[in-house]
């Protein structure tokens, strides 16, 4: 069964951003692309656990705020050195302009 | 030049171990080899002042490459073992254990070493530039002992702020007047300093130590101005590094504070390239200055520009300069060079943090920095080192403006 959680405001991620989303004692990375369309990820670097929220968003990449690994946030696929493993994605819906993020049963 | 078949790499730290992975990446099929001096596999050294420092047990290296991946690589690695000669001549390089590789593409990537304190007594002071040195110094930083720390750059004040953290009674010297030096811009410089004040740590400026002496309980230390000697437990110099050109230079290569290479990292042969630390090379983003860099990502960043150079190409290095330190929470990052600017201006953010703009005498932003918690400034320096690649000159009073968003200018 679907697990649907509510993160955030639709409101809250500005076009071509990103903001931290803590659940359950879990970090989370809520995108929001420049097509306005929403995403979500697992909060840290998967090299060496950096928060991703602090890093930059150009179109559909998210950068490490420290050492520079890319990730495509829409796919979680990392994008050269020194990104060895991919990041976790997770579904999203937007509902009368709040976030859900479905993280599994 | 034909494309080459055989490859060494003298140096297997950050950047030769990059390097390989590079050009593997890069479709080079051909003989590769990795040699190192150190023991270890190639692995990171930012994390051995702070991270690896503070652990609780004897710091662990973490690896840039495992001996796994290199053989995944197909990369001979060769290890604790280091380069004699280079005879170039034969284009072979010639080991300590007499064995010969011959190659057809040379790349020196031999880094820095820490340099020694050339004082009475200075042999006392223990350096930090290695895995083995982190442990010796781990085993030292005992609460309650009092380390003295010489020079108030970057080894020296992450090293500080990891002993104050392990308990350690803590005295910074440093015979400058201020912190960190010429490329940290004094409103950030100042921020750290204060840090460190509030942390416990005694800072001194403009103090000279003069000689070092060993006494029945650790060392005295002399120090210009001080009556009485200052003792301490044990001694850190942090008082920077020197690049590893001895084999370059005795092999005949143009040296200039480092191994003197072109914008596309070739040295004066041209089938031997350098990159990272040890390397001085010819800056086109900085008006065709040569500039030598000790930092993480210039060795990442070289690596990349040389792997592509020795299979025949020619691009020059574009890749900003950027750097990071990591004291207590606060986390700083500089991209671009602050001794490039003719002029800095700043921007207060509503968070209270001050990201500092630098311009040179045309308005071109030149340089950017700032301290804050964690890595909450990361993304304004990220876009800031986009717009020093771009050569922006953006308005003044947008880059001081905290309503104005960066990325805004970037795209404008």
């Amino acid at each position: 069964m679907a697990n649907w959680i509510e993160a955030c405001d639709a409101d809250d991620v500005d076009e071509e951003d990103v903001i931290p989303v803590e659940i359950d004692g879990h970090q989370y990375a809520v995108y929001r692309s420049p097509d306005d369309r929403y995403y979500a990820t697992d909060g840290f670097c998967t090299h060496e656990q950096f928060m991703l929220a602090d890093g930059l968003v150009m179109g559909n990449i998210i950068e490490c705020p420290k050492h520079n690994g890319r990730f495509d946030y829409t796919t979680g696929e990392g994008k050269g050195a020194p990104i060895c493993e991919n990041l976790a994605t997770y579904p999203v819906k937007v509902e009368d302009g709040t976030v859900f993020v479905e993280l599994g049963g | 030049m034909t494309a080459p078949d055989r490859i060494v790499i003298v140096g297997a730290g950050e950047c030769g171990a990059a390097a390989a992975a590079a050009l593997r990446d890069n479709g080079f099929a051909g003989s590769l080899t990795l040699v190192g001096a150190e023991s270890l596999p190639p692995y990171e050294r930012p994390p051995l002042s702070k991270a690896s420092l503070v652990s609780a047990d004897e710091p662990t290296p973490v690896l840039a490459a495992t001996a796994e991946r290199l053989a995944d690589l197909d990369v001979a690695f060769i290890s604790g073992i280091a380069v004699e000669v280079i005879q170039r001549d034969d284009r072979v390089v010639r080991l300590a254990d007499a064995r010969e590789l011959p190659y057809d593409r040379l790349l020196l990537a031999t880094g820095a070493r820490a340099r020694s304190l050339p004082i009475e007594g200075g042999g006392h002071a223990l350096t930090l530039r290695t895995h083995d040195d982190a442990v010796a110094l781990r085993s030292d930083l005992v609460p309650d002992r009092h380390l003295v720390v010489l020079g108030a750059g970057f080894i020296g004040l992450e090293v500080a702020a990891s002993a104050r953290q392990l308990g350690c009674r803590v005295t910074v010297l440093e015979m400058a007047p201020s912190a960190l030096s010429r490329a940290v811009p004094p409103a950030i410089a100042d921020v750290i300093v204060e840090r460190h004040l509030d942390e416990g740590v005694d800072i001194r400026f403009n103090a000279r130590t003069t000689g070092i002496r060993l006494t029945d309980n650790g060392f005295a230390l002399d120090v210009t101005g001080n009556a009485e000697p200052l003792p301490a437990d044990l001694v850190l110099a942090g008082i920077g590094a020197t690049p590893n050109i001895e084999l370059a230079a005795d092999a005949g290569l143009e040296c200039d504070n480092g191994i003197a290479v072109n914008s596309a990292l070739q040295t004066s042969d041209p089938a031997i390239y350098a990159a990272g630390d040890c390397a001085a090379a010819i800056s086109e983003l900085y008006d065709g200055r040569r500039i030598r860099l000790e930092s993480w990502r210039n060795a990442y960043d070289h690596a990349n520009t040389a792997a592509a150079n020795l299979l025949g190409g020619s691009d020059a290095h574009q890749a900003v300069p950027w750097f990071w330190s990591d004291q207590y929470d606060l986390g700083l990052q500089i991209a671009g060079l602050f001794d490039a600017a003719s002029d800095n201006v700043s921007r207060k953010r509503h968070d209270d943090t001050t990201i500092v703009f630098g311009l040179d005498g045309d308005g071109r932003l030149v340089a950017a920095g700032a301290v804050g918690a964690g890595t909450s400034i990361a993304r304004d320096i990220r876009v800031a080192e986009r717009m020093i690649a771009a050569r922006l000159k953006p308005a003044v009073g947008d880059l001081t403006n905290p309503d104005q968003p960066l990325k805004k200018l970037l795209q404008a």
